[in-house]
């Protein structure tokens, strides 16, 4: 009988993935343009605020989006109607996107034309924050009907992001949803997360939401190669 | 649903320090998953039997230890142990200062396997 041994691996599980997302990064950076992963349950309002930041921003920047959707293309016709490059992946079933399935969304839409490219990821608050896109930031939107226990129970989301959009505040009234308590609750996890407030229906807020993502996608482009 | 790619990777590492290391067959792989990092203890082992059918990993009995989260003071390097479920504020037990470092929590790796 062969004796059993011990090997040491000490490898990390997503260690391939994450080097694809740093590849990524590279190539956006030669580029000089920025990547947004924009993450959400369902219905939060990713598409509105997509479409909300096009109309404000498409006249400074050049806008390509990649819609990532279990089965349907939907969000992607809505995107397309606002005047911008947009490529659907349809993930199969797949509740995520990785690095590997947006490169191939760059390669439909070419970042070489585009200062700002937005990624719509699967609406889901657990697996897309596992896998690293290749973005240069990731933001996520809770919305207030869904609560402000969420960064107790999805820890990891509000832990990778570097925004957090608190959305639907014209709603605020008819829910129990304290925004100091949601801002304790992330900050624990994530110290240095920005944290903004925004309807899109009304478009209150969106002013901090849009100067963020400009003086994101200028600093990219001032630093190209 | 994501555990599948994850399983694929987990069984890829195995693969290649399994043929790195002449192994005949693996018993187990020990994995570190950090507590923030959700997966699903009873589908990875599932997903991973299916997957490695009729391969030298085939059998491997997968441990995952989960690694408590832990942060550290930044006021005053107190360590200590968080429970996200408790809901409560989190502040540092010692000097009830509320700005903290990770320690540990958000592991994701292939520690080591039992091999003959």
């Amino acid at each position: 009988m062969d004796e059993i041994r011990l090997i040491e691996v000490k490898e990390g599980i997503l260690s391939e993935s994450q080097a694809m997302a740093n590849r990524l990064r590279e190539r956006l950076r030669s580029t000089g343009t920025f990547m947004l992963n924009l993450m959400s349950s369902p219905g939060s309002g990713k598409t509105s605020l997509v479409l909300r930041t096009i109309d404000a921003l498409k006249s400074e920047f050049r806008i390509g989006v990649i819609e990532a959707d279990i089965a349907s293309t939907v969000d992607s016709e809505k995107v397309a109607a606002h005047g911008v490059k947009v490529v659907q992946l349809r993930t199969g079933g797949f509740c995520h996107l990785d690095a590997a399935m947006v490169s191939e969304g760059l390669d439909a839409i070419g970042p070489q034309d585009l200062d700002l490219v937005i990624i719509e990821n699967v609406g889901n608050l657990v697996c897309p924050a596992e896998f690293d896109t290749g973005a240069n930031r990731n933001a996520m939107i809770l919305s207030i009907p869904e609560g402000d226990d969420k960064p107790l129970k999805y820890p990891l989301m509000f832990s990778v992001c570097h925004v957090l959009v608190l959305n639907k505040i014209d709603a605020m009234g008819v829910f129990d949803f304290d925004v100091r308590t949601v801002e304790q609750r992330v900050r624990v996890l994530n110290p240095s997360i920005r944290i903004l407030t925004t309807s899109c229906k009304t478009g209150e807020g969106m002013d901090n939401w849009t100067n963020w993502l400009r003086d994101e996608v200028e600093i990219s482009r001032r630093k190209p190669g | 649903m994501h555990e599948l790619p994850i399983v694929q990777s987990i069984f890829d590492i195995c693969v290649k320090h399994a043929t790195a290391n002449n192994v005949k067959k693996i018993i187990a792989v020990n994995l570190k998953v950090g507590e923030v990092s959700d997966l699903q203890d009873e589908w990875i082992q599932r997903y991973f039997d299916f997957l490695s059918k009729g391969t030298i990993v085939e059998g491997a009995k997968l441990n995952i230890e989960r690694v408590p989260l832990v942060m550290q003071c930044k006021l005053c390097s107190e360590s200590f142990r968080v429970d996200l479920r408790d809901g409560r504020k989190v502040e540092c037990p010692k000097c009830q200062g509320t700005e903290f470092a990770y320690v540990s929590g958000r592991e994701y790796t292939v520690d080591s396997m039992e091999v003959v």
